[in-house]
Formats: C-alpha cells, structure tokens, sequence
C-alpha cells in the first residue's frame, strides 16, 4: 500500500504553537521549561482547552510567571489562537475520538497528537481517513509524542530538564529519529546524543495497531528536511508498517543513510502466541516477525545490526561516515540558560526548605483513607461511632466514653429548634421566603447566635465554673453578680417556673445523676437556683444553665482532660459550638419547609411598626 | 487496541442478535456452549431444539482445522453430543503444533447442505479487506484463486456497488439475499468492533443464508462504549496457553490497574530473568538475552509501565522474586531490573515497591546465588538508585546500579558474564 499523502517536511519550527486539550500543569510546565531552555521568545502553549471552563493557568515561562488563557472548546480556542497549528490532546481514551476529530476539523489546526492508550481501533481509523483526506498529520494514538530539538516538544517527550539537557536537546542535531515505543524515544535520544551531535527530531508514532502516522511517513518527511543528515529506525514485532518503509526504500524514495532495528526477535521464545506490552506487538505472521523485517530492511538497503546491542555502533559508524565525508558539519555547541527549579522538586530533592503555612491537627486525608484525629474511615463505619463519637474525635481530638458521647447527643437533640418565633429561626424564615439559597438561610439565622439568643451556655458554664472552684456561697455568687449588674446566665426562664420545670432540664438532670461518675457543677447550679427560686419563681436552671453546667462535669468526670484543657475549652467557646450545630438542624429544616411551602416575601405589616420620630415624640397625641 | 480472539459461540450469539437488530434478518442458528460445569439436563431445558434436531458437536478454543483433525461430531442427538464431548472434555489435544485441553465445546443443529461459500471482513488501516467465495470450506486454502476481494475504506458501509465484483458471478436468484446478507455482516462487523469476522463457511437453508463456521475477534479497547451490545463476552486465552499460578496471580493484578503489569515464564528452571519497565524496553531486553545467545537460560518476560502503584510494584516484585528463586541449586543466577530513560515515570516511586519485595525475600535471593543488575533513567532516577545501592549493602546481595549513563541493555551482557564466569569457578 502507498505510504499516506502526509505533509512533506518539518512538522514544527521555533514559532510552532499549540493548544493542550485536557489540561494536565505537568506536562504544559515541561514544554515552557523547554521552551525556555531552547531560547524561544513566546510559549509553545498558546492557549489551554478544558471543556466547559475558561479563565487562565498560571505558569512558569523561566523565572516569569505567565497566564496560559483556558477555553471551552475547540472552535473558541482555534478562533482566539489562529496561529496555533498544533493540538496536543491528553484527553482519556474514551473522549480522544470525539475531541481529535473536532481538532482535525479546525481549518488552524495541522498536527494532533493523541496521546490516550486504549483508543479504539475503528475510531483511530476514522480519524486516519480524515486526516488523509484532509492533509492533516496524526501523531499517536498511545504516544509520549515527540520533539524537534531547539524549537517544539509535545507534553512529556523526554522528560526532565536534566535529560534534555543531556541529550543536548536544547538546539538542532542531524539526525532524524522515529520509533513506535515513547519510552524508547527517549533512550534514544540519549544514545544518539552519545554517538552523533544529537537531534534534529524523535517522533514516537505509538504502540497501536495502526498508528495515526507510520515510521515510513516520518522516514520520508526526514527524506524531505535539509537538515536531517541520518535517518534512525526503531519498529517492532506485528503489524506492516515496517514494510512501507522497505517499499520506499527500494523505490528510492529515501537517500538518506536508514540505520533501523527491529525489536521482538525474542518472540520465536514463546510457545503460544504472544502479546507483549504496546498493543500493536503482537506475535503473528512469519511475515510480522522482527527477523523478517529486519531481513526485509537490510535487504532494502537500510543499515541494521545484528541486536538491539549493535545499534548505538552502527548509528556512530554511519554518522561518522556522514562527518567524514563532509556532508555533516558537527552542531555548534550552545550553553543553554539555567532554567529555576520547581520548589516542589527541590524540597523533595532536600535542597531547600520552606515553612508551611497552615497547621492541623485533628484529621489527615493524605493516606489510604482519610481519619479523623487518627482513627481510619473504615473503623468508624465498621465498628458502628456514633454522632457524638465523630463529634468527640473532631473537636476533642480523643474517643470519649460512651456515657459522654450519648451525653453530646442529647444535647444536639434538645437543642436542635426551638420553633418558628426564636430570632435565628425567624431571619432563617425570612431569608428563605426571600428566595434565598440554603447556605444564605441557614447563616442568616446563625448570626443572631450571640449574647442575646443562644450564647447563655458557654457564659453560663464560665460563670459556674469560676463560682465553684472558688467556692462561693449560691447567695455570695448571686448577689455579686447583681453588683456587677451582670444577669446570672443560665437562670431564669420566660414561661417554666418552681412549678412547671422544664422538661429538657429534667431528662438532662436524669441522664447525668444516672450515668455520670460526679455532678458537682450541676448540683452547684441547683443550689444557685433554690437560691434565686427564693427571689422569684421565674428564676429556674434553664437548659444553657442545665448544659453548662454539666459539660463542666462531663471534662471533669471523665478524667480524660487536664485542668488547662477544660480551661481551654470553655474559653474557646466549645459550648456554644455545640449550639451552633444543634441549631444549624433546625434553621436546615426550617429553609426547607418554607421552601417546599412556597412562602412568598416576607414583608412586615405597617400595623405591628411604631412610626414615630423624634419631633413627633415631642407632641404626643 | 488490541484485538481479542473470542469463541465460536459468542461471535455466534452476537451475530445473530445485532443482524436482527442492526438489519432486520433473521438468522435460524442456534448454539449452546458446554464445558465441564455444564448440567445437560438444565441445558436442554434451555434449548429445546436440543432434543428436536440432529447435532453438531465440535470444540470452541479458538483453533480451526477442526474437520481435518477429527474434532467435529456430527449428525448426533443429544446422548451422542454428550458422550462425544464426555470423551473429549479436558483431554489434550494437539494442533497446529500448539498443545492444550479441550475445555469447551460448541453444539448446533446438524445442517445437511451442499453449497459453501466463504467470506471474511479484516481490518485494515485504511479500511476493511471484504473476501467471499462460493468455493469456501476445508479446502478454502486450495481454493484461494477463487477468493475475490474487494477494499471498504474506513466509514463507509458495505454498498451494493462496493459489493459488485464479489457476488457478480453467483446465479441471478441469490443476488439479492447474499447482498443482504454480506451489508448485515458489514454491519455487525462495524457496529461491534470487531477486527475479524470469518465465515468458512456458510450455506443457504430454504435459501436464506446460514453461518455454519464463525470465527470472530473484538477490538478489546472498545469495550466502554460496546460492552451492552457484547454482553457477558469472555476474552479467552490463546489455546494452548495455560498459566501457571504466578502468571494467574499477575494476570489477574493486571486486570484490576490501569497500568500495566505483564508476565510469562518461559523456562521455570532459567537462571537469568528479567523485570523491566516499559512496553518497548521489556521487548528489547528479552530480545537481548537471546541475541546474546542466553535464550535457553532466560526465566521469563516481564512487562510493568503506566506507572503502577507501590502497593501493585511490590506484589508484582515479590511473585516474580518467588519464580526467579524457586528450586535453587548452587549455580549462579541473575536478576535484571532493566528499563529505559522515563518520560514522566517516579523512578524512586516505583522502585519503592520492588525494594521493600526485596527486602521481604532476602533469604530467597541469597539461597538462589542471585545477584540483581539494575540500570534504569528518567525522573528521580538518582535517588531510586541510590535506594538499590543502599539496599545490597543493608541485604548482604550483590546489586549493580547504573544510571542513563550506561547503555540500556548493557547489564544483560553483566548479567550472562557473571553466570558464565561463576559456572566457569565450579567446573574448575
């Protein structure tokens, strides 16, 4: 079969630039590096595809950073970079068809290169028919991609900074390099920088069955470039491909030295027909085998050693031939810039140290699986943690007993809503009725949590606390608080009385007396309330006093606290955190009830408004 | 891609199935699989046409030939298929020079005919070969002047005026089912991925016609966007390959990462096996232990790349550590964890795992006699290295380090040299 019509000559230059479809920061830093490193005046990436997304990346472009912009689409991006004639696509195998063919559709677009495994093979063949038909060239499917050294590298070719460096692929050598394997690209690079002056291209076409261009099409786009001296050859075991090479070899399509190897001469090892790594080497015909192709290509004229061993000699015996003869003037030796390395790469290479800017403590998701204050996912689910167990583990950084975590809950439960007329539950409400979404209702009925509404647990245990441990009297207590002019938190109910407790208080007073090692805070509290019940019949332990109160006694209890964590704890404010998410419950369900009721604006009727202003105050009516 | 071998009685089943769907016709086939867990009773419950027509028994391991190598039972009913199979099932037979068990079967309807007529569908890179002759069966080799051919270009359909010069010269009458017939089979052979179709042959039953021989292979890669329209498709081994409980294991890792990880032992005694990165690399190692004249001591062919996790490295190290040092005797072997320069592969990440299976399988390694040459490049290569070095000297085994310094294949030669030279020590 004739080789495919593929655009003659260079595929890149220094000013080739290129679009990465799917972005990946890797990859796209690697070609600016090189791209500096080479000495070129704009990026290779000229602009970033990600489907549905826009905005800029921002990279490296040697010391400078620089914003790569980011587009939706093909089409949007072809239309904002005109001169990009590249697209290099790192979608996944399942989504490369659609978008190669929407590139090679792109009257800008020239190259694809595809770099998915697993492509299938009547989609790579679609996209071949088009391609040819269209005179466009297709790099891949199942490649690293390639390079032309000094001006233009697809995504990972060649690897670190220091490899290129290495293979001196920062300026122009004489020989031109196509093989199937990416990985052996880049070996490749290496021996022919050891033995030549390096060069001048490497394309890896993919391990695939039918790569989207073949070793043949590079060999005699190689035939075509001036610069490219001496041709190098890798194929491997299956497939034809090798063959269109030996046909243009004979024709005398090719001129140029071709030292090439064909590797798989290890297949006839094996009893049952074989499969090795890349898809497209596969044990098959007599005719497929590396023996036959090499014999084929030696045949043919091409240059072929005797093992893969051989292969660096014999592409130093034809390159010095080349130099010798004249027709191959050594590259110049150029020193390429210093381009600055990652911080990332040198913290991980201990070259420097940088201090972290965050700190924490109380999980870790780094691991298999994520843990909360070191216990893994997987025990808190199999060994049945409750609530308050999680709740423990996050804010207390320990398992507490059971009787605590139990105690946690009740109060989560008790405290969950506390019906519609409350501030926090009414702004939740209005909020909602305003068509607001849940996250703007539920903290527009958080933010009233304060001093007035909600805040009386954490004041109440601070005061309780401070009375007891230094062993006031209920009656000193009281009453220096009233010197004070400070409300004693925690007593005093609207409607409950001597006469009609609370029941909250009540099940919470229960729960404790039969489950706590010691209630010392609570009884404090009770003996502040027979104290100021004397007063007035309204002045009962309500339940911030009640959970107050015993959350002193559950830190101390346990015994699992020192006196400078419990301190801690209830200057920070746990208490009314334990509020805040209690109430967060409610003011959730809240939203969703007038959401699901359909509750237009809430406007406030001007009857329950005291219009009045200060000149009119002064006449009354 | 890679093209999947698939049995008779699947590509069957899929045939059938998609013509109806794809073209309207309706193919009268009928086929049940048997293998050793097969419960005949149940089986002909669910194939009443089983104890209603004369059978065909015949094995379905991917192999042909099976007339010529007197595989085929036919013109059976069901006692005579169950005794023909009771024979034959989980005997080895050999074929083509290949050896193995027989372990499933396929049994049809026995269809007495006359005509056979051959075509096959191959892909090609630019299209699909289309290949039909009315002189198909056994002797379809004998027969191949008479193949005629014709060449579908890559998203087009089989079309009547595509399909001319194949059907040109058959009797005026079946024209127009046999162009029916062959677009359907295009069809299927196109809506399905498959990289094959054969049918050697098919005959026409009260003139419609009828694939008595199928032979079918699926482009694997498609399977995310096929696997409805496969159903429970199996992708069975190459007959005659059988693995061993290290290969199954490794298999069956394989199958579960999106890496890569590969292994075939090729002479369980061998002295010298390898463990090399990459899918071009690994080829050009085992190539090399062979050029150099070392095949009959080589150990088998190893394959890891697409960066596999730590977790996955180790258990892969550590199977094939097990294989490398089973049965030792006091002669000398060798390691070689070969690879390329990487592109973008953590060489300190995935050396990670086979130094921890190392160090696991020390005692091992130094009852085998083994000594390990390393030579790998690309990212954090240095540090990968330096973690090998540092682990010979804490293991006491002898581990050679180099870098891309050094030529790829180079420590296959170290490899042989220390073998000879040690063997050379014992025979003095």
């Amino acid at each position: 079969m004739a080789p495919s019509p593929i655009v003659a000559g260079q595929l890149f230059s220094k000013q080739t630039q290129a679009l990465f479809y799917n972005y990946k920061p890797l990859p796209v830093q690697r070609m600016l590096d090189f791209d500096f490193l080479c000495g070129r005046i704009t990026p290779s990436v000229a602009g970033v595809i990600n489907p549905g997304s826009d905005g800029f990346q921002k990279l490296f472009f040697g010391q400078e950073e620089i914003a790569i912009p980011v587009h939706g689409s093909i089409p949007s991006a072809c239309k904002a970079h005109p001169k990009a004639d590249v697209l290099i696509n790192f979608a996944s195998f399942r989504s490369a068809f659609a978008s190669s063919m929407d590139a090679l559709k792109q009257p800008t677009i020239r190259v694809v290169a595809i770099i998915a495994e697993g492509v299938p093979e009547q989609d790579t063949k679609k996209l071949i028919a088009y391609a040819r038909a269209n005179n466009k060239v297709i790099l891949g499917p199942a490649t690293v991609g390639g390079v032309q050294a000094g001006a233009f590298k697809i995504g990972d070719t060649a690897g670190t900074l220091e490899n290129i460096i290495a293979c001196k692929l920062y300026r122009p050598g004489s020989v031109g390099f196509v093989s199937k394997s990416g990985g052996m690209s880049n070996e490749m690079f290496n021996v022919c920088a050891r033995v030549t002056d390096g060069i001048f291209e490497g394309i890896a076409i993919g391990g695939d069955a039918f790569p989207g261009s073949t070793l043949s099409d590079h060999c005699l786009r190689y035939n075509s470039i001036p610069a490219v001296k001496l041709i190098v050859v890798l194929g491997e075991i299956g497939g034809q491909d090798e063959y269109s090479l030996v046909e243009a070899l004979k024709a005398g399509k090719i001129q140029k030295p071709v030292v090439a190897w064909v590797s798989g001469t290890c297949a006839t090892l094996f009893k049952s027909e074989v499969q090795f790594g890349h898809a497209g080497a596969k044990s098959g015909g007599e005719e497929e085998s590396a023996q036959a192709k090499n014999a084929a290509l030696k045949a043919a004229g091409a240059i072929v050693p005797t093992s893969f061993e051989g292969l660096e000699d014999a592409v130093r015996t034809a390159y010095q031939a080349l130099v010798e003869e004249g027709t191959v003037t050594p590259a110049q030796e150029v020193e390429p810039p210093i381009v600055p390395e990652d911080l990332k790469n040198a913290i991980k290479a201990g070259k420097v140290r940088a201090p972290t800017h965050i700190v924490s403590t109380i999980c870790d998701d780094r691991g298999e699986e994520p843990t909360y204050a070191g216990v893994p996912m997987s025990t808190i689910i199999e060994e049945g943690f409750s609530m308050g167990d999680v709740l423990s583990l996050l804010w207390f950084k320990r398992s507490l007993p059971k009787y605590c975590t139990r105690f946690i809950e009740m109060c989560i439960m008790l405290c969950a809503d506390h019906g519609p007329c409350v501030s926090g539950a009414h702004n939740t409400i209005v909020t909602a009725r305003a068509g607001k979404d849940l996250v703007s209702c539920l903290v527009a009925g958080l933010l009233t949590i304060g001093p007035r509404f909600g805040g009386a647990i954490d004041d109440a245990a601070r005061y309780f606390k401070d009375a007891a441990d230094k062993g006031l009297k209920p009656f000193e207590f009281v009453e220096g608080m009233k010197k004070k002019g400070i409300r004693v938190p925690g007593i005093g109910h609207r409607i409950k009385s001597r006469d009609n407790r609370d029941k909250r208080v009540e099940l919470l007073q229960q729960y404790a007396r039969a489950n706590f090692p010691s209630t010392r805070y609570m009884d404090y509290a009770v003996t502040v309330e027979t104290y100021t019940l004397t007063k007035a019949a309204n002045l009962v332990l309500n339940v911030d006093g009640c959970i107050g109160s015993l959350f002193l006694d559950l830190l101390v209890s346990c015994a699992m606290f020192t006196q400078h964590e419990i301190d801690e704890i209830v200057d920070i404010g746990y208490l009314n955190g334990l509020f805040v998410l209690a109430r967060s419950i409610g003011f959730i369900g809240h939203t969703f009830d007038q959401k699901r009721l359909k509750q237009p604006l809430y406007r406030h009727p001007w009857e329950d408004v005291l219009y009045t202003n200060v000149e009119s105050s002064a006449q009354p009516r | 891609m890679a093209r999947k071998k698939i049995r008779e009685y699947d590509s069957k089943r899929l045939l059938k199935e998609h013509m109806k769907r794809l073209a309207g016709v309706e193919l009268p086939m009928n086929a049940a699989q048997v293998t050793a867990e097969t419960d005949w009773s149940q089986l002909a419950r669910d194939n009443p046409w089983l104890t209603k027509s004369r059978l065909v028994v015949k094995p379905d391991m991917l192999f042909g030939k099976r007339g010529k190598s007197g595989l085929v039972g036919l013109n059976l009913d069901l006692e005579g298929v169950e005794e023909f199979v009771a024979q034959r099932l989980g005997k080895s037979v050999e074929v083509s020079g290949t050896r193995g068990p027989v372990t499933h079967f396929i049994v049809e309807p026995f269809v007495p005919h006359d005509d056979e007529y051959y075509l096959s569908i191959t892909s090609q890179r630019l299209g699909s070969d289309v290949r039909f002759s009315d002189a198909g069966g056994v002797e379809i080799e004998e027969n191949w002047d008479k193949v005629k051919h014709v060449f579908v270009p890559s998203d087009s359909p089989l079309t009547p005026d595509l399909m001319a010069p194949l059907i040109a010269t058959l009797p005026l009458e079946i024209h127009d089912v046999m162009q029916a017939f062959l677009a359907a089979a295009f069809a299927v052979y196109t809506d399905l991925d498959f990289s094959l179709l054969e049918m050697n042959p098919f005959t026409l039953v009260a003139g419609q016609p009828f694939p008595l021989d199928l032979r079918g292979e699926l482009d694997d890669t498609a399977q995310f966007k096929d696997f409805q329209k496969w159903g429970d498709i199996e992708f069975p081994l190459p007959f005659g390959r059988t693995m061993s409980l290290a290969e199954h294991h490794i298999h069956s890792l394989d199958e579960k990462t999106g890496a890569s990880l590969k292994l075939t032992i090729l002479n369980p005694k061998g002295r010298i096996w390898t463990m090399v990165a990459g899918g071009g690399a690994s080829v050009i190692y085992t190539d090399t232990v062979g050029d150099l004249g070392y095949a009959h001591e080589l150990g088998n062919y190893a394959e890891y790349s697409g960066a596999p996790s730590e977790d996955e490295t180790l258990k892969y190290a550590r199977t094939l550590v097990d294989c490398a040092t089973a049965d030792p005797d006091p002669r000398a072997r060798a390691l070689i964890v070969g690879g390329g320069i990487a592109n973008f592969t953590d060489v300190a990440a995935t050396f990670n795992g086979i130094i921890k299976a190392f160090r696991e399988k020390q005692e091992q390694i130094k009852a085998a006699h083994m000594r390990i040459f390393v030579r790998r490049g690309g990212p954090n290569y240095k540090t990968g290295l330096q973690k090998m070095k540092e682990l010979g000297t804490e293991i006491g085994v002898p581990i050679e380090v180099y870098g891309p310094e050094a030529s790829m294949t180079g420590i296959c030669k170290k490899a042989i040299d220390f073998i000879k030279e040690a063997d050379a020590k014992v025979s003095k």
